[in-house]
């Protein structure tokens, strides 16, 4: 049974390899039976999108309005 | 959202237009040259690497319809150019440099009991939608602030991972870190921006 602490290893690392099936197997069982460690396996998914939001336009695009305006 | 004109627009919006209004173009460099800093962390070369992503943005700024878009085209020149200089610069860290501190450790295990499980305080919560926050300009307020507060080689294999989009092999070359090294400090930085939005935004900072 993996500690949270490698729970959220792999769904980190997840971000960065394909996990094998025995990693994937594992941090489904845990995540299963574990709040935490499912919201943190979620909230990598919204960390991805927020940088992707960041480097684009998503970043100001409410400076822009206001730029606009002025 | 547009003050103008019927017929100024489009116009007024126009790349060319936004090589007119200096103190945009300012805050815009400022804003490149910090992320180019933090990646770089040599001056003169951060500082080359946004004048060249300025003047190839500029020579085709007429092809761009408005700030947002011209914003994402010179950063995405200025990610290709770090990336360059990035590739080229032979490596100078040490390891222990960029892997931190055991200070950094220890603040993170604090997140875990002994047994590697969450602390009750510490357990992630839902964030609910994505989109929502993201929608809201205090929310990129602090999210930069978060990835700010991340120790500098955290924030730097973050960044060159999640923002310039080099891949694993490329980051260990530069830092000189073995690929599981580089896993354990991504998941480090993790941790901790997920408890710093959580914090900050989620729970208590909740936008007023």
């Amino acid at each position: 049974m993996l500690s949270c602490h490698q729970a959220t290893r792999l769904a980190s690392d997840a971000q960065e390899r394909p996990l094998t099936f025995k990693e994937k197997a594992s941090l489904k069982i845990h995540t299963m039976m574990c709040s935490g460690c499912r919201n943190f396996e979620n909230s990598m998914n919204t960390l991805r999108k927020a940088m992707q939001g960041f480097a684009s336009g998503d970043y100001d695009s409410h400076n822009q309005s206001k730029d606009i305006d002025k | 959202m547009t003050g103008s004109t019927p017929q100024a627009e489009g116009k007024q919006y126009d790349g060319a237009s936004q090589l007119n209004d200096a103190d945009y173009l300012e805050a815009l460099r400022q804003q490149m040259l910090k992320f180019a800093n933090l990646q770089i962390s040599d001056t003169h070369l951060a500082e080359d690497a946004v004048q060249e992503a300025l003047i190839g943005a500029i020579k085709k700024a007429d092809s761009f319809g408005g700030r947002s878009a011209f914003k994402t085209w010179v950063f995405a020149i200025l990610k290709n150019k770090i990336a360059d200089v990035l590739r080229k610069r032979q490596r100078l860290a040490e390891v222990s440099e960029i892997m931190g501190s055991d200070e950094d450790d220890e603040a993170l295990s604090s997140l875990f009991d002994k047994k590697g499980h969450w602390n009750p305080e510490d357990r992630p919560n839902r964030w609910g939608d994505p989109e929502d926050s993201f929608k809201q300009q205090q929310f990129w307020v602090v999210f930069e602030t978060c990835l700010n507060n991340l120790p500098g080689n955290q924030a730097k294999v973050f960044m060159m991972r999640e923002y310039i989009g080099l891949n694993t092999d490329e980051i260990c070359k530069e830092v000189d870190l073995s690929i599981s090294n580089l896993h354990v400090m991504l998941h480090r930085a993790r941790l901790k921006l997920q408890k710093c939005l959580e914090i900050k935004w989620y729970d208590g900072g909740k936008h007023a």
